[in-house]
């Protein structure tokens, strides 16, 4: 089939590809830009490892097709931190907070974690596991993310991190 | 997973979509928030040559009141539909049943028109749209028509749409003031479709139910309308002995399929037991 351009922006940079229809946003951000900060995981909808901003909207960039994207505004984990290495407050987050361990699903969490924020900026903690509902680890059990994301709202909020007691 | 090579359209108006799909026939499907389709292209269980996408077309999105009726766009995204203060005002079962739907990535993509239009039994919209005796309104080549959400579903993936129209919203006459309303899913995990669910809504009047209709999702072929329940139901005081008898009548006209979700006996008790605590909480918000 007939490749099609597409013009987008991606972490704040045009981009113009020529991409052929049945080719998924994951395999044009992974392959064609080199971004291989969204991680193909199960491949099948469930794990939100390719979790990526879109237009204001979390998506699983496994299940959209990169022509459906021309046009849009994307952010990736890679366009997180400032531009002098300086972490966002979420990536500093799960550093401090130790929200990973393998680190496979990060990107995704944190990329999902940063749309929660932004729509609703001191969340509970249950709003905070149902908000990453669409994201699996099978490391942490989850913990330590919700307090990284804790951290991270209070860090944006201007107030001091206070964990919960266990 | 790489689905099959197609051809993409991206129309700006349903006239155009409308055309397009006569045109191109039985080769193209339409795509809307794509998160039931392109999973089945990925796995070439679905090979569309063509792809029509309706994201363009801007006339398919919104909630809006028109009379005394609430018109959903096909477009309107389940998230949109969760954050419209239009519905949670008119029609709050849409929100509750929209946020049981599978998870937040899901939901900024996934659309109520594609969630009704589908003829997928597991999604959850069908039931409500029936329990809210919603209808569909179509375009294809020969026009406009109006089908009721009662008679759209006729097997798994079968509907009485033809295969050149397309569902361009949902139109529903808004629950009265003070009516209950509640949806129940029992599911194994986030993201799951039903084990079984229900769908409510009555109204309540000096201690008796006034109206009751009922919806069940995921336990047959089709999502259903239960309608011996519902009758049963009406009239009543919402005794435990008649919801007894509105739960038998509701679990007698399930046929699940047996599968990982439980054996097929047990999925019919599922359905009774979310119908009981749906009309429970539906009871419960009623203002009498």
């Amino acid at each position: 089939m007939a490749k099609a351009q597409i013009a987008l922006t991606v972490n704040g940079k045009t981009v113009d590809a020529l991409v052929e229809p049945r080719e998924l946003l994951i395999h044009f951000l992974r392959e064609d830009l080199a971004l291989t900060g969204p991680h193909i995981g199960c491949d099948t909808s469930h794990c939100g490892a390719c979790t990526v901003d879109l237009d204001g909207k979390s998506v699983k960039a496994c299940t959209i097709f990169a022509i459906q994207a021309n046009g849009a505004d994307i952010r990736t984990i890679e366009g997180m931190a400032a531009a002098d290495g300086t972490l966002h407050a979420l990536q500093e987050g799960f550093r401090e907070m130790h929200g990973l361990q393998c680190g496979f699903c990060t990107p995704g969490m944190i990329t999902r974690a940063w749309r929660l924020l932004q729509e609703n900026p001191s969340p509970s903690e249950e709003e905070i596991r149902f908000g990453i509902s669409g994201n699996l680890c099978r490391c942490t059990g989850y913990q330590n993310i919700v307090k990284a994301i804790q951290y991270a709202a209070a860090k944006l909020a201007g107030v001091p991190f206070k964990e919960a007691a266990e | 997973m790489i689905p099959g090579a197609f051809e993409y359209h991206r129309p700006s108006s349903v006239a155009d979509a409308v055309a397009l799909l006569a045109k191109l026939g039985d080769d193209a499907r339409v795509l809307a928030g794509g998160h039931s389709l392109v999973p089945m292209m990925k796995l070439r269980l679905a090979m569309p040559q063509h792809l029509v996408d309706l994201g363009g077309v801007k006339d398919l999105k919104g909630v809006r009141v028109e009379g005394a009726d609430i018109v959903i766009g096909a477009m309107t995204t389940q998230h949109e539909a969760i954050t419209s203060e239009l519905l949670a005002a008119k029609v709050p079962i849409l929100r509750e049943a929209a946020l049981q739907i599978a998870d937040p990535q899901v939901r900024y993509c996934g659309t109520v028109g594609g969630n009704v239009a589908n003829g997928d039994p597991g999604n959850d919209m069908p039931a409500v749209m029936m329990c809210l005796n919603a209808s569909y309104r179509v375009r294809g080549a020969g026009g406009e028509r109006r089908i009721a959400a009662r008679d759209f579903y006729e097997g798994a993936y079968f509907t009485a749409l033809e295969p050149s129209e397309i569902v361009t919203a949902i139109q529903i006459q808004a629950p009265p003031t003070g009516h209950g309303y509640a949806y129940e899913k029992l599911k194994r995990k986030i993201g799951d479709y039903a084990t079984a669910a229900a769908a409510v809504i009555l109204t309540i009047r000096d201690g008796k139910a006034t109206s009751c209709s009922i919806g069940l999702t995921n336990v047959g072929e089709r999502p259903l309308w239960a309608e011996d329940a519902s009758q049963i139901l009406t009239g009543s005081s919402l005794d435990a002995a008649t919801i007894k008898k509105a739960v038998a009548a509701a679990e007698a006209i399930t046929a699940p399929a047996s599968d990982n979700r439980g054996p097929a006996a047990y999925r019919t008790k599922v359905a009774g037991v979310m119908l009981a605590r749906a009309l429970a909480r539906a009871r419960q918000r009623a203002k009498a």
